[in-house]
């Protein structure tokens, strides 16, 4: 592995401070998962690696009816996995966590890694979107907070700067007659890169779809919400019919690279399978 | 610039001079000279480095020798309940031709020691489940099932499993 220079700052404020020193040349430890694999394949070559382990309180979940979810940044995907709350309330979320690596990986993986890592398969990023989630950011100018649709801005980039932390996730309360859906594609059922990916959070008021968010994972350079085919549904009946034209609409939306896993024509075919499936499965769970 | 780490590996205090670009797998093999924990794929993929950290089940190869300050590890090394007895597992590993060549089976053992501690009584495919992270090239993975369900049965569980 190459040489870097090793740092265990204490607290947030240290954190980010020395983040600012390194000037860019820096890359944040927490799970490693996914940094160590890089350095070791030379596809990272940071002259710095600040392990945030030791910062307190970032290693909290917790759930109120009010609120909603929130984790810390050093949360694992195990723990989230392992989470009765999210099992009952984001069941989308607990089905990606489920397909994340091992379970010897999900024990070291943060869920805040995976997000900051944007990669555009990244499996919790879609059903973390379709829930409405948002990240609190630590810089030197204080505290922001980003919804996480607004946080990715291509393959492996976001809007953190290089002296800024996300140190949590919130995730509002599902209201009522929600259903929540996670359906990972791959060319196999484990250790697994997402082929496609898609989240589907649909509410029902009264016979008609409510509020619904379609995401898309790894069919773009980001995670990205199908507009189009959320608009076909909102305020409908769903049927059959409706069902098939928003998913229609999604694949129309999908616009996929082609690559050793997967070409481009085949990413969107199954954007528009994946999304009536994730539909029809949402609408089940919210009845 | 190395760091001295001080850490329990299999119930003994040990300290180690450890670079902090080094992983906890080549810490494990060369400094602490507990060479049972093999090496694979070093990324993570092939499970064949999986020890417990604090009984977690985590890749050797994914963590840092300086992470584990204060922690505790158990390596195969540290399974047995005295030198001349075998675990569990072990003798099972055995008994049913769970091990072959032998190269995964260091880290099956550990992936299945977490399992069972975790769960003393898994269906077949939460063993399955469990184990996506250990890949054996030569038993087709039933031998390791079965030698795994009949120490869940031996350890009083495996009742769903008998």
């Amino acid at each position: 592995m190459i040489r870097f220079e090793y740092f265990e700052p204490a607290t947030l404020a240290e954190a980010v401070a020395l983040l600012g020193r390194c000037d860019g040349n820096a890359a944040v430890l927490a799970g490693g998962t996914d940094l160590l694999v890089e350095i070791r394949e030379h596809i990272r070559r940071p002259a710095y690696v600040v392990n945030i382990k030791q910062i307190p309180g970032m290693e909290e979940l917790s759930y109120d009816a009010a609120r909603g979810l929130r984790f810390g940044a050093l949360v694992t995907s195990r723990a989230i996995e392992l989470s009765p709350v999210v099992q009952e309330k984001y069941p989308g979320l607990a089905q990606a966590v489920r397909e994340l690596g091992s379970i010897q990986v999900r024990h070291r993986a943060t869920v805040v890694g995976n997000i900051c890592r944007a990669s555009p398969s990244a499996d919790t990023l879609p059903p973390l979107i379709a829930d409405g989630a948002a990240a609190r950011i630590y810089g030197p100018a204080g505290e922001r907070v980003v919804a996480l649709e607004e946080f990715f801005t291509g393959p492996g980039r976001t809007v953190l700067k290089t002296d800024e932390l996300v140190t949590e996730i919130t995730v509002p309360p599902p209201p009522p007659r929600t259903g929540k859906i996670y359906i990972k594609h791959g060319r196999r059922k484990a250790m697994e890169l997402a082929t496609v990916g898609v989240a589907v959070s649909l509410t029902l008021a009264g016979d008609s779809c409510g509020e619904v968010r379609i995401v898309l994972g790894a069919v773009a350079p980001t995670p990205i919400r199908a507009r189009q085919a959320e608009a076909l549904l909102r305020g409908q009946v769903v049927a059959a019919d409706r069902i098939a034209s928003a998913a229609q609409a999604a694949m129309a939306e999908a616009r996929p690279i082609g690559n050793v896993r997967a070409s481009a024509e085949y990413r969107r075919e199954m954007a528009e399978v994946l999304t009536r499936r994730a539909l029809e499965q949402a609408l089940e769970a919210a009845r | 610039m190395k760091e001295l780490v001080r850490v329990t590996i299999n119930g003994e205090a040990r300290e180690l001079a450890v670079a902090p670009y080094r992983s906890l797998l080549d810490v494990l093999r060369n400094e602490a000279g507990l060479t049972g924990t093999k090496k694979g794929c070093d990324v993570g993929d092939c499970g064949a480095c999986t020890v417990l950290l604090d009984g977690d089940p985590v890749n050797a190869c994914l963590v840092l020798g300086v992470e584990v300050k204060g922690r505790r590890i158990t390596t195969i090394e540290g399974l047995q309940p005295a030198p001349d007895r075998l675990h569990p597992l072990q003798e099972n590993f055995i008994k049913y031709g769970g091990a072959q060549c032998g190269f995964c089976t260091p880290g099956v053992i550990m992936m299945a020691k977490a399992l069972l501690d975790e769960n003393p009584d898994p269906t077949e495919a939460e063993i399955r489940f469990g184990l996506a992270g250990n890949i054996c090239r030569c038993t087709g993975y039933t031998k390791i099932v079965e030698a795994i369900q009949a120490t869940a049965r031996q350890l009083g569980g495996g009742k769903r499993g008998a």
